[in-house]
Formats: C-alpha cells, sequence, structure tokens
C-alpha cells in the first residue's frame, strides 16, 4: 500500500480539486509499511539554494506555530527564477502543492541553515527529494524535523526527468521509475536516517526507540 | 596506511591550474587501539577541528567519520530561528523543562530589527519571554526600534556580537541557528550553523550528534598587497573549490598572510566557509587572538592545535602577493571573476554592511580608500555597521592615515548615505520595508556574503559580491572596478 494513503487516510488529491484534506506533512510512516512514494515530481537543478526555496522575507513565520507551519507551505520554491521556471511549485492562491516528488541535481539546499526550507517544502506537501547531493545544514535538517527524504543518487535525474511526470521513488529497491518512459534509475540507500524520518523527526525516534523519555 | 592528496599547484598569476597531482604519502601503520594509560591519553595525531570535539567527546581521540555526541560551550540564536527554536525545545522537552545552561545559551536578535514587520516585531517580544522564562543571561534586547542608540543591551548582526562580547574562544564549541556561525572559527574553536530541531535539542541536554569532519588545509603564504583584503582572498579559494567544495568539511587556513591579518580579517575569511559548503573553518590562536579574547572576557580557555603529524585530505597553497582583487558575479559566491574583467559592468548601487563585511575593519578600509581618492560616489553607497560598537567606531575612531578624520566624515564627504542602525539588513532581503532591500531588479556590488538569486530581495537582482576596497572603488566609478584605480 502506498505511502500517500497511510498519511492521510485519503487518496491524495487530483490536481483539479482544491486541497482540503488536511495533510500531516511530516512522513511518519507507518509501520510495516513500504517507504515507497509515488506522485508527480518537480525538476530542479543545481545549486537550489535556501533563499530560492524559501525567501528571507517568509522568514518570520515560525514553523513550530501551525497556522505559521501551513503558510510556509504556500511559499515553497517560491524563489526560483521565473525564466527557468515557469511552472510554480505552489499554485497561487493554493497551500499545497501537486509535486510530492522533487528533482535536484548538486548541492540541493545550499545556503542558509535556516530549518524553514525543508519544513517549506514539507508544510507544502513534498514528501521526498531525489538529489546527486546535498548541502550538509540541509541534509541534517530534512532528517532531525522529519519533512521529507532526502535521498542520493549518482544519476543526473535533473537531465531525464520532466516537471509532471509521474514518478515512483522506491526506498526498499533503491530505484527511481518514471512512469512516462517506464526507465528506472538507482537511487542510494538512505539508510540510517530512513527509519528517523520514518518516526517523524530525530525526536519522534528518540522516543520510539527510548532514547528518550516521552515529555 | 596510504596517505593520499591531492596538491594543486598555482601558478604565477594566482588562478590555481586543474592539473592535480597524486601524492602517495606512507604513514606509519595504525596503532591498535588501546586503552588509555594510567598516566595521559592516547596520543593520536589530529586536526584542530578533530582535537576540539575529542576534548568535547568521551573519547580520548576521533577521526573523520566518526559520529560523536558533542558538549556545547554556547548556543546562540537570533529573531528568525529563536521562536522557533525554543517553540521546538517547549514541545520536547515539556513546559516546566529548563534550559541545560541558562549562561550558555546567547540570545541576539539582529536580523529584522528595524522593520514594521508585525510578525518580525512579535518575534523579538517572542525572544524577551523566552529569556525570562529560562533566565536566560545574555539576551541583547532591543525594544525602542525608532532609536537604537536607545537601546542599551542591544548588539546587532550576532556574529560580531558573539566576538565583540567575549563569547568566541579557542578551544571551544559553539553551534549557532544560522549558516555565518562558522564565523567564530577564526578564533580556534569549532562553530557552525544548525537548524531550529538540533538547536531545541542543545537548549534541553546541551550536546549534539555530530560526524567529525575531515579537515582542507589552505596555505595563504606571502606579503598581503596594500589593495588585497581578507576577502579577496576568501573568494580566491570559494572559486578554486566551488559551492561545494568543502561540503561536510573543515577548513583550515593557515600562512603568513593569515597570521598577519587582526582578528576581524580572520573572521571575514571564516564566515564565508559556508559559502563553500564547509562544516567549519579554523584559524590557529597566536596572541593576535588572546589579546583580543582578554580584552574582552576573563573565563579560561585551552587553544589547541592541529599536530604536525595530522592529516589533511587537501591542501591547497597560494602566495597572495600574486592575487587580485576579485568579484562573485552574479548568482553564485564561486563565480569568480577578477573585479578588473568585471570593469564594464555598470551598477545601480553599494551596499557595506553584514557580519561578512560591516565590521570596523571593512568600514576603515573603506574609508581609507575613499579618503585616497577624493571624490564622490556616482551612486547610492548604503553603509550599515555591524553591530552598536562598529557604528560607534565608525563616528569615533580615526581612520590610520586620514588625517585624524573618522570613517564617518569621510563616508559624508563622498555622498554616502548616512550609516544605517545596526543589523543584518539587506544581506538577505527582509521585510519589504528593510534598509536599503533591493525592490527593484539593479546591479550592487556588497561586501556580503551570498549572491543567489532574490538573496537581497528581487529575483531579478545582480549581486557582485566583493571587498570594502573594490565595493568603494565600484561605488566612486559607476562600474564594477578594481580598488587599485584609486590607490
Amino acid at each position: 500500500m502506498q505511502l500517500k494513503a497511510i498519511r492521510t487516510g485519503a487518496i491524495l488529491p487530483r490536481p483539479s480539486r482544491r486541497s482540503c484534506i488536511r495533510v500531516c506533512a511530516k512522513v511518519s510512516k507507518k509501520d510495516g509499511e513500504p517507504r515507497v512514494i509515488r506522485g508527480k515530481c518537480f525538476v530542479t537543478r543545481d545549486n537550489i539554494d535556501t533563499d530560492q526555496i524559501i525567501p528571507a522575507e517568509y522568514l518570520t513565520l515560525v514553523p513550530s506555530k501551525p497556522d505559521e507551519y501551513e503558510k510556509l507551505g504556500s511559499y515553497a520554491l517560491i524563489g526560483l527564477p521565473d525564466n527557468l521556471y515557469p511552472t510554480r511549485y505552489v499554485r497561487d492562491g493554493e497551500v499545497k502543492t501537486e509535486y510530492p516528488v522533487i528533482i535536484g541535481g548538486q548541492n540541493f539546499g545550499c545556503g542558509s541553515s535556516r530549518e524553514h526550507a525543508p519544513v517549506a517544502l514539507g508544510a507544502a506537501g513534498a514528501q521526498v527529494c531525489v538529489a546527486e547531493s546535498y548541502a550538509r545544514i540541509f541534509f541534517r535538517n530534512c532528517i532531525a524535523t522529519g519533512e521529507l527524504y532526502p535521498c542520493e543518487t549518482s544519476v543526473r535525474l535533473c537531465d531525464k526527468l520532466t516537471t509532471g511526470s509521474e514518478v515512483t521513488v522506491d526506498m526498499e529497491n533503491n530505484v527511481l521509475i518514471d512512469h512516462s518512459t517506464g526507465a528506472t534509475y538507482r537511487l542510494q540507500e538512505i539508510g540510517e536516517a530512513g527509519p528517523v524520518i520514518d518516526a517523524g523527526g530525530i525526536f519522534e525516534y528518540a522516543r520510539s526507540q527510548g532514547m528518550i523519555k516521552t515529555a | 596506511m596510504a596517505l593520499q592528496s591531492t596538491m594543486r599547484a598555482p601558478c604565477a598569476s594566482g588562478r590555481v591550474t586543474r592539473r592535480a597531482v597524486k601524492v602517495n604519502a606512507v604513514a606509519a601503520s595504525p596503532t591498535p587501539a588501546r586503552t588509555p594509560a594510567s598516566t595521559g591519553s592516547v596520543k593520536r595525531a589530529m586536526t584542530m577541528t578533530e582535537k576540539i570535539l575529542a576534548n568535547h567527546s568521551d573519547n580520548a581521540a576521533v577521526k573523520p567519520g566518526d559520529n560523536i555526541w558533542t558538549r556545547v560551550d554556547k548556543l546562540m540564536t537570533h529573531d528568525v530561528c529563536g521562536p522557533g527554536t525554543f517553540g521546538i525545545f517547549q514541545k520536547e522537552f515539556g513546559p516546566n523543562a529548563q534550559v541545560w545552561d541558562n549562561e550558555r545559551v546567547v540570545i541576539i536578535p539582529d536580523h529584522y530589527i528595524f522593520t514594521s514587520d508585525a510578525r518580525a516585531n512579535r518575534n523579538v517580544d517572542i525572544l524577551r519571554d523566552m529569556a525570562s522564562k529560562y533566565n536566560i543571561k545574555y539576551f541583547y534586547d532591543i525594544m525602542d526600534r525608532s532609536n537604537f542608540r536607545a537601546n542599551p543591551d542591544y548588539k546587532g548582526v550576532c556574529h560580531v556580537a558573539l566576538a565583540q562580547e567575549g563569547h568566541c574562544k579557542p578551544g571551544e564549541v559553539l553551534f549557532g541557528t544560522d549558516s555565518h556561525t562558522c564565523n567564530a572559527g577564526a578564533f580556534g574553536q569549532f562553530a557552525t550553523g544548525v537548524g531550529n530541531t538540533d538547536a531545541g535539542f542543545i537548549l534541553g541536554t546541551g550536546k549534539l550528534l555530530i560526524k567529525v569532519p575531515p579537515t582542507m588545509r589552505f596555505v595563504m603564504d606571502g606579503e598581503m598587497p596594500e589593495y588585497l583584503l581578507a576577502k579577496d582572498l576568501i573568494l580566491q579559494i570559494i572559486g578554486e573549490i566551488s559551492v561545494a567544495g568543502a561540503t561536510y568539511k573543515a577548513m583550515e587556513f593557515v600562512g603568513s598572510a593569515i597570521e598577519g591579518m587582526n582578528m576581524e580579517e580572520r573572521m571575514t575569511i571564516c564566515n564565508m566557509v559556508v559559502e563553500a559548503g564547509g562544516k567549519n573553518g579554523v584559524i590557529a590562536p597566536d596572541q593576535t587572538t588572546f589579546d583580543y579574547v582578554r580584552a574582552r572576557t576573563q573565563e579560561a580557555f585551552e587553544p589547541v592545535y592541529s599536530d604536525g603529524a595530522a592529516s589533511f585530505i587537501e591542501d591547497y597553497k597560494w602566495d597572495v602577493s600574486k592575487l587580485e582583487p576579485l568579484v562573485a558575479a552574479p548568482h553564485s559566491p564561486d563565480n569568480r571573476k577578477t573585479a578588473r574583467e568585471c570593469s564594464d559592468v555598470k551598477i545601480d548601487r553599494v551596499y557595506i554592511g553584514s557580519c561578512t563585511g560591516g565590521k570596523t575593519e571593512d568600514f576603515l578600509s573603506a574609508a581609507k580608500l575613499f579618503y585616497r581618492a577624493k571624490r564622490q560616489v556616482k551612486v547610492p553607497t548604503y553603509l550599515v555597521p555591524a553591530t552598536q560598537k562598529v557604528w560607534a567606531d565608525v563616528y569615533t575612531l580615526p581612520v590610520p592615515g586620514c588625517d585624524g578624520k573618522t570613517a564617518a566624515e569621510i563616508f559624508e564627504e563622498s555622498g554616502c548615505v548616512t550609516p544605517a542602525a545596526p543589523s543584518c539588513a539587506a544581506c538577505l532581503g527582509g521585510p519589504r520595508d528593510t534598509f536599503a532591500r533591493m525592490n527593484e531588479p539593479e546591479v550592487c556590488v556588497s561586501t556580503t556574503n551570498r549572491n543567489f538569486p532574490g538573496r537581497m530581495g528581487h529575483k531579478e537582482g545582480q549581486i557582485y559580491l566583493a571587498s570594502p576596497y573594490t565595493a568603494a572603488a565600484s561605488a566612486l566609478k559607476g562600474f564594477v572596478c578594481d580598488p587599485r584605480e584609486y590607490m
């Protein structure tokens, strides 16, 4: 059974329908369910920095406040230059994205340490990013917050996929399948980061493992 | 164990050729693990970064790749990330929890201060509540936004304030909820940026799980030419290794040029380590460091140094006397060009400020060039001192070699915009009414740290990162300009 169905308790909204389903954006995968995500992909290129992911003017929103958390999501990737990215990650007026899978090139998430970056992506409905490489603070923040899986691949997927294509990111078998062409691409193992994100972040994981007492 | 390092040989112009020389050095066979002797601990050659982390964890020695729990000496946060950090702390540790050490948390509002944005202002209020609730000793508060000087506690830009207030000490471990926390590595400490969740964890436990980084060494030798500043050196390095060249690595800066720098110039170099993807930057502490630190705190510290036999994952070497003033052209900090080759780029504004280029030394440098030129700037030139202390220096310190004039006098005579209230201001855009925010697609030469699209506000803005000399020269010319034209 696919991850999206477990998390929301409903099928992901079709693009034409305005999203009224409350998506619990932290991943929080149920035990025993496979770590497999299917959906449309949004393709970005190298060095997508945190100012493009969430421009600084929106950093007044505090991610630990639920209503501001949702608002952050509406601005996810709004900093991408319009001439290079004519399709917006979150449509104007919408709060959630149609693209649960983000494709990146090298050094995804470079720049600031702001946790607002993976949080905005997760709040918008991103579930997994598949990129050649990540900047370290962004990678760390993805895991700590449990907002999205930062998958790595040695394939330059940003040259192979196009925004809007339906893909499956299978983190059990470590492959990405492009359903528009049938092509499959190898992914690196998510490793120890997987269970942490499954649980919803470092604190949730630590509690589930008995590392820290429940608050 | 064979050590492999790639030497990059610099050629005469200072540009490093891409010809990689693989050096296979044979080291002694690895010492088998043994328990610490009763009279001392196991000696393993370590870099400064490794030693600091070993000292702060329960290990006699660490090596790159080790995942370790490190004790934290100081945690810094500001108005953008502080509320979220405390929110996570309260949620995870409970409403009755106390921070691990209320004297080791430093809260410095600096990012969005002089704005009418209600949420930004609210965030400073939240910090005040947190500081009160948790009895935080160091909270540099601001309440009267109309007059920064009416706030005795307010400092300004966090990284500069940390240094000026004596929070940076050799051998210590500092985390901050800001990527430029690596700035403090200039003091020979381990300092790096983390997100809210990691910071929330530190608030409760005083520790963090991190991976020990390997160290890249950058040897900057020779005498600094009069037209070159620390900013030119770090732009040289980032342009060489790219914005991901130091990802997950420590960057250690050595050499006679580094040793000859004062603390502010050293901070400029370590500040931009993150722009190369680096985890942390370090410079060996020396008398310059001790003098600076002792003038600001009497707390004890223990400097550490890289062992002679320590392993460095990569080595780079430059003769700084052969380098030229540089810029990082739009839209990446590694888009290195000489200022000379950009002399046809017409500009609309100049910005001198931020933790990278808004310190006292940066303003003294810009003032010196303006004074020598004895001309008016051709474009709006915005000046934002990083902290209250820097602002005071701009207005009171005589600039060396300028007939007793202060920087403020020289700036006024050159037609610059009056120095603004200290904060991060337009370095990262911010709320729409932020001072000097780029709200139109203009071309700006800036002493700040990043020039990705939209960094200073407008997505189509073009930002050329530069040293204070190059910024001042460009302001005078109205084009990107090599400072030698005015020297």
